[in-house]
């Protein structure tokens, strides 16, 4: 539509526990605004229509699609994304189980994979495989088969139960 | 001289082991820079008009409008990049901006580069074009019947592409030989790589005359020279830099329209310009499995031996020759690496389309012979009474061998692999003995580990490493691979510390930067772990050899007693004598200067002279077994695959979690694949694809994808660094025969091709209700007058390798 009214909105949110100030297009979203205007481009984007999960980020506590959701409707939210997970120089479980257990391989995917398994997490540690499954089926990931991801998430709850886990050494080398 | 050892005797500290990835965290923080997170200063935003209609001259463009909207910077269209293009020399058939015509939905015409992009956006819907339509070749019966209009100006005819016809050994003997002769038809539905990330790149033009380009590309030595050959300007001034992909799968093996055209608007305006596609445009942008409609007809022993096998294969290539013509030869090549096929022919045609361009998906050519071939054999040992485990296990294509079409085999781990399946998931309880509604299905296949010739001739290294010792002990590696999340950059890492007995950590990778690092052709083919990992084996072995010199003279100890271990060079005979790796850097310093190395990587020449013999040929092979669980129900036709078993030959794990990610990730390929990915058109309403999103287009998630158990043999092969072979494709090829075969197991119905939807299972059970064939797939294959045949005769001939004289090839006619 030419001639589309350039002004801007500006809003107020909390980022990563951090109070900010942001000021964009109306049109835009919110995956915009984080990526563009924010330049924290580690929110991802697959579709830009809210089918692959790739731009989930947690809103007040829940995961949303960043790119179903306007800029403007975060007002006075708290948002988390990635750059927010790690708590100051130590990785989320998460991060670290994600990493070490092969659950990212091209990455890109990831960030929105471990938002969702955070809010998941965040409401219980002994989900289930099946709850895992559940709770991550809103996420595409063309390269890992989700299973390397089901473990790491799985590890990852143990330990924060205070469990000295590790992986099944049949995930790592494979059947006898 | 590669040894493929490197380590003195000393037990491996890092091959084998399941290190983490050198990028690994990078990527779970977030900080990782994929090509659209790329922003510079002063940067331009491109869109690209895509043609609506599938052929159609390009009669008027006027992009006035356009130009004169606030914002917009530069607009190109076909006339600017006059020169064309394309992966292949023998089909430079791409323009970047379509000159005089478009051949399918998608194709591009002009693009824009504007302040920003919804600027850009406006502006691409300013441009009017006038079309004249041409008549749509949607298929391939109307591709082989439909002479005029011609899609391309070049091929074999028509709307034909390539026609090929090889014969290896005398067929009518081998037929004559059989028990049985069996004819079977099968298709393989084309798919797409649908990678998370789509495709983006930025340009950027400097006052000095210089072209960078960043881009998510599997291929920055193939986008470098498609860019000097399109802008004319020369190699040595542009600069491509590969980010890391978001997922490849080969979908971003091309050199891509949107590439180049950043390129022309940077270089115009003299600003960086980005371009990033949306999901509709990946789907355009395509170069995805084939559609392959094909006839088999194997002739066997009462035992099962294959006596001769005639492959006929029909390539729906869509609208340009991408790499059509490896991928055409590609459904004839691997038929005969896993079982003996003594005597072999096989002919194929790629036609040109009204559709997006396909091209090389994981397994390249490969998936659509091995669901014919896998699934023909499932039938072949029910006719015979013969159990399908057992009876592929018998006739093993033999190790270090030459099979009839002279492809070398080396190590070859399908034995067990097999075994390891059939024992895995209680194979003889299971075959034939479940309840209806439930089954097992058992499938083989091989694949490439590097495809055995480079895709424009030279006689150059495939792949290149250097190789960086400084004196406060830090190593940096240089090679030209690309990470698209396969773990390539690791692979390295991992080499190079073992050989130097570092730590994979205290080594820097720079890759996929054609100013910084030496030429590796790129990640496809499943080439890159065996050969950079051979590059840079030679490498770090050349640097351990002057760094041993240096320690030895400094230690007085003897040349073969010097190891590196634990960031140490010492005197095996005593460890407590020796110095630190960065001492032992500072020494070699010291006495040669600064410390550089560097390796390279050719792939042995193949057995195979006569024309054709290009494709097929590797330095090894990879072997995997299958076998699926599934459960079928009857009323609705939907197939479950509850397990899917598998044994994968990887000859030796560099990192056994990274092979473990390969073999699950092809295996939920192959599942998708087999079940419910399909690049569909409506061939009625103009050839537009039918679902050019990632809602409409089904891939499995979470709730579809099954359980795998792994089996991984290690049987080191000669050719591979420490012994490795492939694992990035080659798992994906058994899983859709053998869901096929499960389900024919589970309902006593064929579905002769994929994706194995509910409906072609209810229409299967019907029509076996009638009492007619139980049996869904294509029930003929297009009469073509195929080509005079290349005779070759097969080793066990005699055969040399070359194509028999012509006059003999009458004479014996």
């Amino acid at each position: 539509m030419p001639g589309r009214k350039k002004q801007k909105a500006s809003i107020q949110f909390v980022l990563n526990g951090e109070q900010v100030e942001a000021s964009f297009a109306p049109h835009k979203t919110l995956l915009e605004v984080l990526r563009e205007d924010l330049n924290l481009t580690g929110t991802k984007h697959g579709c830009e229509l809210g089918e692959c999960g790739t731009c989930a980020v947690i809103v007040d506590g829940r995961t949303l699609l960043s790119c179903l959701v306007l800029g403007l409707d975060i007002e006075g939210c708290n948002v988390e994304t990635i750059e927010g997970m790690a708590d100051g120089g130590e990785l989320h479980p998460l991060q670290i189980t994600f990493a070490d257990l092969g659950a990212a391989q091209c990455g890109y995917c990831t960030p929105g994979f471990l938002l969702t398994a955070k809010e998941l997490l965040d409401k219980s540690l002994t989900p289930t495989r099946e709850e895992i499954k559940e709770a991550l089926s809103g996420n595409l990931c063309r390269c890992t088969g989700y299973i390397k991801i089901y473990e790491a998430v799985e590890v990852a709850a143990a330990r924060m139960r205070g469990e000295d886990a590790e992986p099944a050494k049949e995930s790592i080398y494979g059947y006898e | 001289m590669v040894t493929n050892n490197g380590n003195n005797g000393k037990p491996r500290k890092v091959i084998g082991k399941p290190f983490r990835k050198v990028d690994a965290r990078a990527k779970c923080t977030g900080q990782t820079k994929f090509a659209d997170d790329i922003v510079l200063p002063r940067m331009l935003f491109s869109k690209m008009l895509r043609s609506p209609v599938p052929h159609a001259l390009i009669k008027h463009i006027d992009i006035s409008k356009a130009a004169s909207l606030p914002g917009v910077v530069a607009i190109i269209t076909g006339k600017d990049l006059p020169i064309p293009y394309g992966i292949l020399p023998v089909s430079q058939d791409e323009h970047a901006l379509c000159i005089e015509k478009v051949r399918f939905i998608g194709d591009p015409v002009a693009a824009v580069a504007a302040l920003d992009e919804d600027t850009a956006f406006d502006a691409m819907n300013l441009i009017e074009v006038e079309y004249e339509r041409l008549k749509p070749i949607a298929s391939i019966d109307e591709a082989l019947s439909i002479a005029e209009p011609r899609i391309h100006e070049y091929g074999d005819g028509g709307n034909i592409h390539k026609k090929v016809s090889l014969e290896f050994g005398d067929m009518e003997e081998g037929f004559a030989e059989a028990d049985l002769v069996r004819e079977d038809t099968f298709f393989y539905e084309g798919n797409t790589h649908l990678p998370m990330e789509q495709h983006a790149a930025v340009a950027h033009f400097d006052p000095d005359g210089k072209l960078t380009l960043w881009s998510s590309t599997q291929t920055p030595h193939y986008v470098h020279r498609a860019l000097a050959k399109v802008l004319e300007i020369p190699a040595s001034h542009i600069r491509v830099i590969a980010t890391p992909n978001g997922g490849g799968f080969g979908g971003k093996s091309d050199p891509f329209n949107h590439e180049v055209a950043v390129a022309k608007l940077a270089m115009m305006t003299g600003r960086p310009v980005k371009i990033t596609l949306t999901r509709e445009e990946v789907f355009y942008c395509h170069r995805g499995r084939h559609p392959v409609l094909m006839w088999v007809k194997t002739g066997v022993t009462r035992d099962g031996a294959i006596t001769a096998m005639h492959f006929r294969s029909f390539l729906d290539g869509g609208a340009y020759g991408s790499y059509g013509v490896a991928s055409t030869f590609y459904t004839g090549a691997l038929q005969t690496v896993t079982y003996d096929v003594p005597r072999y022919k096989f002919e194929g045609v790629r036609l040109f389309t009204n559709k997006p361009p396909c091209g090389p998906k994981r397994g390249h050519g490969t998936p659509q012979p091995r669901f014919a071939l896998e699934v023909q054999i499932d039938k072949i040992a029910e006719e015979l009474g013969l159990d399908p485990a057992q009876m592929r296990k018998q006739h093993l294509a033999p190790a270090n061998s030459v099979t009839a079409n002279y492809l070398r085999i080396g190590s070859m781990g399908l034995g067990p692999c097999i075994d390891k399946v059939v024992e895995g998931s209680r194979w003889r309880e299971k075959y034939r003995k479940l309840p209806y509604g439930r089954g097992v299905g058992i499938a083989c296949s091989s694949y490439l580990c590097g495809a055995g010739l480079p895709i424009y001739w030279n006689n150059m290294p495939h792949s290149g490493v250097q190789l960086r010792l400084d004196r406060q002990g830090g190593v940096c590696i240089m090679c030209g691979s690309t990470d698209i999340g396969q773990g390539s950059d690791s692979i390295l890492a991992y080499i190079v510390a073992e050989v130097l007995g570092i730590d994979p950590f205290d080594i820097r990778v720079v890759t996929a930067d054609t100013d910084l690092t030496p030429v590796d052709l790129g990640s496809y083919s499943s080439r890159v772990t065996l050969m950079t990992g051979n590059a840079a084996l030679q490498a770090a072995e050349r640097a351990r050899e002057l760094l041993t010199l240096a320690v030895a003279e400094k230690l007085s100890v003897p040349i073969e007693n010097i190891t590196f271990a634990e960031r140490r060079a010492f005197d095996v005979e005593n460890p407590e004598v020796g110095v630190s790796f960065a001492e032992a850097v500072q020494l070699a310093e010291a006495k040669y200067g600064t410390i550089g190395t560097v390796g390279s990587y050719s792939p042995p020449r193949s057995p195979g002279k006569f024309k054709g013999a290009g494709v097929g040929p590797s330095p090894a092979y990879s072997y995997s077994a299958a076998v699926a669980e599934v459960d079928v129900d009857p009323h609705t036709g939907i197939v479950t695959v509850e397990r899917i078993w598998i044994g994968h030959d990887i000859g030796q794990s560099i990192n056994p979690t990274l092979v473990m990610g390969q073999v699950e990730g092809s295996v939920y390929m192959g599942l998708g694949e087999a079940l419910m990915e399909e690049m569909a058109y409506r061939a009625n309403r103009n050839v537009v694809h039918k679902f050019p999103s990632m809602l409409e287009y089904k891939s499995p998630t979470t709730l579809e994808m099954c359980d795998v158990v792994t089996y991984l043999i290690e049987d080191p092969d000669p050719n591979g660094p420490f012994g490795a072979k492939e694992v990035g494709q080659g798992p994906l090829l058994p899983v859709p025969p053998a869901i096929a075969n499960a389900v024919y197991d589970a309902v006593g119905v064929r579905i002769d091709e994929v994706p194995i939807t509910p409906e072609k299972v209810l229409a299967a059970l019907r029509t076996s209700a009638q009492g007619r064939p139980a049996r869904f797939g294509p029930k003929s294959v297009p009469d073509v007058v195929w080509p005079q045949p290349l005779k070759v005769q097969t080793p066990a001939q005699g055969g040399d390798g070359r194509e028999m004289p012509r006059e003999a090839v009458h004479a014996k006619d």
